[in-house]
């Protein structure tokens, strides 16, 4: 019989402790901020804690899960995560002009929000699996692979959900060594192909770029979520309103407050000083996940950790970005502070991934 | 090429740089979004603290009850009574044909209910909460305020609604109120009123409503309030009250004025009194009416179709702005002309033969007795009306001396009465007429302008000046309509004093003598004395008769086979008694036919209920014929 020493040792020994206390500190300060944010109401902060719970338990099962028992299933799952895409756009359920939702029996899901995930995963697998033979051909592969999915949730339409789960995929294309050359002729060809897309964009998108540009144009309408953020952020300061005093949130100004624009409410109560915290403590996070994938034992824990790290970055990036009034408004959660069950367990999956590269990176033999 | 990832030493390079590669964005970005933190948060604090405060507080503005309006005796004509309106806050409600829907539940919201909406939602440039529905009952109050939380930024809001108790009476005087229109605002906003306006949704319109507006209004109160995003108020932070606009006492007595109005009939026309002396409007009717409480809600469009379409065009103020020919109305001033100017004795004596002719012309123009007057002096050309003589009268002054004559006396020129919308009238010269028409002025016109007809062109309110001057011995006073303004916070009364126009430079003898002659007009042998029969005091008076339609040579003018519309106006203008003036009339009868017959008796029965007291004197039934009234 193992003593319970033993066992709490075998129960903590994959957790990174870098990874574990930092999520720990920016869970801690994503309760307290939702708490301020829901006007103190505990059944939802509680409901939050009920999520967490989940989301820790996903974690601990990514973490103790060696990296390439997961290689296994990312196919299987970007298969799953495809043919729920191409469903959703067959039976999916309208919810403010888009078709985002798919019914099976109780569970309601966003098959897009999976994709976040699978995507990553299986082009990682599938750089993986071609291993010593890999040539241009497969970044064409992967490139379609990618393409697929994401045309599909631009189709919903959800041009937001759709750029972040492309750039999920190509950040796994770029660390898989993809050409230079052909990133920067990516790039040139994006920026002239530029009047094309505006062209091709809905009028609610067209108008949500304009109204970043000049958010006091339209204060009641499209302007109104960017233009009360940015009066909350700037409203409070360098040390904030303190805790429960915020006037924007409060009073109900900002819309989305416990959900998108939660960062609005964490920086009117918190100041400057706050959200430098939070950002120093993504920084670690995100740092430390670059560590990890540095010493990834196989190209397959290499990529889903360099990946997923990036991806972190580019939700806190873009989400902060948004509400800040320098990006566009795009239904994109903060980590550890927004509320909701699928992005935590989505966030902590992938910390659980990292912390799995970490825990098993001498496992398997070079 | 061979790729590196089948390599792995080369691989694990190209990662690393790679790696490196995106933490030195990642930190570039962050960096960004610091900056953009701090410009913001730091740089610019105050100015999101401010907005964030403007948030918070919101300036509520009071409206002030706005004055009243009453006669010159206290008589109310119009008031504030209190409606309850449901507002909707456009502001925090983004489907708004839903919300209607959910609301018209509760209570009855017609489609035009819904128009005016949308209407006052355009102009409001959905800022400012906008009313979805008028005067609630009282059940629809309570069905409301159990469901009221259902429905963020939708509230009843009481408030005071305008009265006019007298309806259709003094309309056109009183005017009315209605919904500020984006053109109302662009005045208030051009004038720097727009604040003041903050929370007000009517303004004055038309008549005294319009023009003494200023005095109405009163200034707005404000509190400030703390509100959340729906707007509700959640507590009061400061107030500071509004002020009452002015209450305005007219000149005009209410109770003339509906007998005036009841002496109309079935009539079109216009009537203005005015007290000689200190220039007072004492009544101001034009028939028909309207009701103005059709337009203080903003009038629906039947309503509106069924007013503005009437050929009777109850909308045309027809006292200020109706133009008519005065007709032989102005044969006193001609005699007054010729008196002053020297170019008649009033001894002076022509031989009426029925018409007059220039030398060698075989055009008559005819006077209205076939066969003529027979030798008519001055005197009697007023009594029976005698057109050849001032045909000739005419035609030996000139026009343009006519012009300046009538000029002093007001004719083409506005009276500058204190409400808006009047128009100047016409009094024709040879200038204008070169002017107007690049033509020469001929002698024939001149000659026709001596009864009245031609060019000139008069409104009642002018005539009414006109004949109040003479009574006033030609002292013109200025015609007003308010009396007295009492301050509602203070109760102080600013009485507003008479004010002299000009004094014309008439010989007393002069007036005296054309005084007489019109008091004989309303004697027996006038062609007023009909309607001047039996009065306890002493009348001046001239009949008149406005041509419609202009009679060809050689033909009659036969009223029974004239089209109605087409039949001439009658005219005319008196005061009373004739000795101390206190009352002057002008009195125009559309389509009335002879001054002395339909308009005559109106101005008695304003007469005898002004000066003796409401049916002391029975007034003499005008149905019995007396072809001697002729004019």
């Amino acid at each position: 019989m193992p003593t319970i020493k033993e066992l709490r040792q075998r129960f903590l020994a994959p957790l990174d402790p870098t990874l574990f206390n930092t999520c720990l500190i920016l869970t801690a300060l994503g309760l307290i901020v939702q708490y301020s944010a829901s006007g103190s109401d505990m059944v939802k902060v509680l409901s939050q804690v009920r999520n967490l719970g989940l989301a820790f338990a996903a974690m601990w099962v990514m973490a103790v899960t060696p990296p390439h028992k997961i290689e296994r299933v990312v196919f299987p799952i970007y298969v799953v995560a495809l043919v729920a895409l191409v469903a959703v756009a067959l039976f999916g359920e309208v919810s403010h002009g888009a078709r985002r939702w798919l019914h099976l029996g109780p569970l309601r899901l966003q098959p897009s929000e999976l994709m976040k995930i699978a995507l990553p995963l299986a082009l990682a697998g599938y750089f993986e699996w071609r291993g010593k033979s890999i040539n241009w051909r497969d970044f064409v592969v992967a490139a379609l692979l990618l393409l697929i999915p994401v045309a599909l949730v631009i189709r919903q339409p959800d041009l937001g959900t759709a750029l972040l789960i492309a750039s999920s995929g190509f950040y796994v294309l770029y660390f898989a060594g993809l050409s230079w050359k052909v990133m920067g002729g990516l790039l040139a060809a994006g920026l002239a192909s530029l009047p094309l897309v505006w062209h091709l964009l809905h009028d609610y998108q067209r108008k949500r770029i304009l109204t970043l540009l000049d958010p006091t144009q339209d204060p009641l309408g499209a302007g109104y979520h960017t233009l009360q953020s940015m009066i909350a952020l700037g409203s409070g300061g360098l040390f904030g309103k303190g805790w429960l005093q915020g006037t924007q949130s409060h009073l109900d100004f900002l819309p989305e407050h416990t959900t998108d624009f939660v960062f609005a409410v964490f920086g009117e109560e918190f100041g400057l000083l706050g959200e430098l915290v939070f950002l120093v403590a993504m920084l670690v996070i995100i740092t430390r996940g670059f560590f990890i994938a540095n010493e990834g034992s196989t190209p397959f824990a290499r990529l889903v950790a360099g990946a997923l790290s990036m991806t972190l970055f580019t939700y806190t990036f873009v989400n902060m970005g948004m509400v800040s009034g320098i990006l566009p408004v795009v239904g994109v959660p903060l980590p550890f502070l927004s509320y909701g069950g699928t992005s935590l367990v989505t966030l902590f999956i992938s910390i659980g991934i990292l912390m799995s590269v970490h825990h098993h990176r001498k496992l398997v033999k070079q | 090429m061979q790729h590196f990832l089948r390599n792995p030493k080369q691989e694990r390079w190209e990662f690393q740089l790679r790696l490196k590669a995106l933490w030195v964005l990642i930190i570039t970005l962050c960096l960004l979004l610091l900056a953009r933190l701090v410009w913001l948060q730091i740089i610019s604090h105050s100015y999101y603290h401010t907005l964030a405060e403007a948030n918070r507080i919101s300036i509520v503005p009071i409206v002030p009850n706005r004055g009243l309006i009453l006669d010159r005796k206290g008589t109310v004509l119009a008031e504030n009574n209190y409606t309850y309106d449901l507002e909707i806050n456009p502001a925090r409600n983004r489907n708004l044909d839903q919300l209607i829907d959910q609301l018209a539940d509760l209570v009855t919201i017609t489609s035009s209910d819904r128009k005016l909406f949308r209407k006052a939602l355009d102009e409001t440039h959905g800022l400012s909460p906008v009313p979805i529905r008028n005067r609630l009952s009282e059940t629809e109050i309570a069905r409301f305020a159990v469901n009221h939380y259902r429905f963020p930024g939708v509230d009843i809001q009481a408030r005071l609604i305008r009265n006019y108790p007298l309806g259709a009476s003094a309309s056109h005087l009183i005017g009315y109120i209605g919904r500020i229109n984006e053109a109302d605002q662009e005045r208030l906003d051009d004038a720097g009123m727009a604040d003041e306006y903050r929370g007000t949704n009517h303004i004055g319109k038309l008549g005294i409503e319009g023009h003494y507006e200023h005095e109405l209004h009163g200034i707005t109160g404000s509190e400030q309030v703390e509100t959340d995003a729906s707007g509700r108020g959640v507590r009061s932070l400061s107030r500071i009250d509004p002020i009452a606009g002015n209450d305005l006492f007219l000149t005009i007595d209410a109770g003339l004025q509906q007998a005036a109005e009841k002496a109309f009939g079935d009539h079109r026309g216009a009537l203005v009194a005015i007290d000689p002396g200190t220039g007072d409007v004492l009544a101001l009717v034009s028939e028909p009416g309207f009701d103005p409480n059709l337009f203080v809600e903003g009038i629906d469009q039947d309503n509106w179709n069924a007013l503005n379409n009437s050929p009777d065009k109850p909308l045309n103020n027809r006292a200020l702005r109706g133009l008519y020919p005065p007709g032989s109305t102005v044969k006193p001033f001609m005699a007054l002309a010729a008196l002053t100017l020297g170019k008649r004795t009033t001894t002076y004596k022509i031989s009426d033969p029925g018409y007059f002719s220039f030398p060698g012309s075989s055009h008559r123009y005819r006077d209205w007795r076939a066969g003529g007057h027979g030798m008519v002096d001055m005197h009697l050309s007023i009594v029976q009306s005698c057109d050849t003589y001032y045909y000739s009268l005419a035609n030996d002054l000139g026009i343009d001396a006519m012009h300046d004559f009538f000029t002093q006396f007001g004719f083409g020129q506005k009276t500058g009465i204190d409400i808006d919308g009047e128009v100047a009238g016409l009094y024709p010269s040879t200038e204008w007429k070169r002017k107007r028409f690049k033509q020469d002025w001929y002698g024939g016109e001149t000659v026709i302008s001596g009864i009245g007809q031609g060019y000139i062109l008069t409104t009642p309110l002018q005539l009414a000046q006109a004949v109040a001057t003479l009574a006033n011995n030609g002292v013109m006073m200025k015609p007003h309509l308010v009396h007295e303004i009492r301050d509602r916070a203070t109760g102080a009364i600013k009485k507003i004093p008479p004010e002299i126009e000009r004094t014309l430079p008439l010989k007393q003898a002069d007036i005296d003598f054309v005084r007489d002659a019109m008091e004989d007009v309303m004697k027996p042998g006038g062609t007023a004395a009909q309607a001047g029969a039996g009065a306890p005091y002493l009348i001046a008076g001239k009949t008149g008769t406005a041509q419609v339609v202009g009679v060809r040579q050689g033909e009659k003018y036969n009223e029974s086979r004239t089209a109605e519309r087409n039949r001439d106006h009658a005219v005319f203008i008196a005061f009373a008694p004739a000795d101390k003036p206190r009352i002057a009339v002008a009195v125009l009868v559309e389509n009335g036919g002879h001054g002395g017959s339909t308009a005559a008796p109106i101005a008695r029965k304003v007469f005898d209920y002004y000066l003796l007291g409401q049916g002391v004197t029975p007034v003499p039934d005008n149905n019995a014929g007396d072809d001697s009234a002729h004019d």
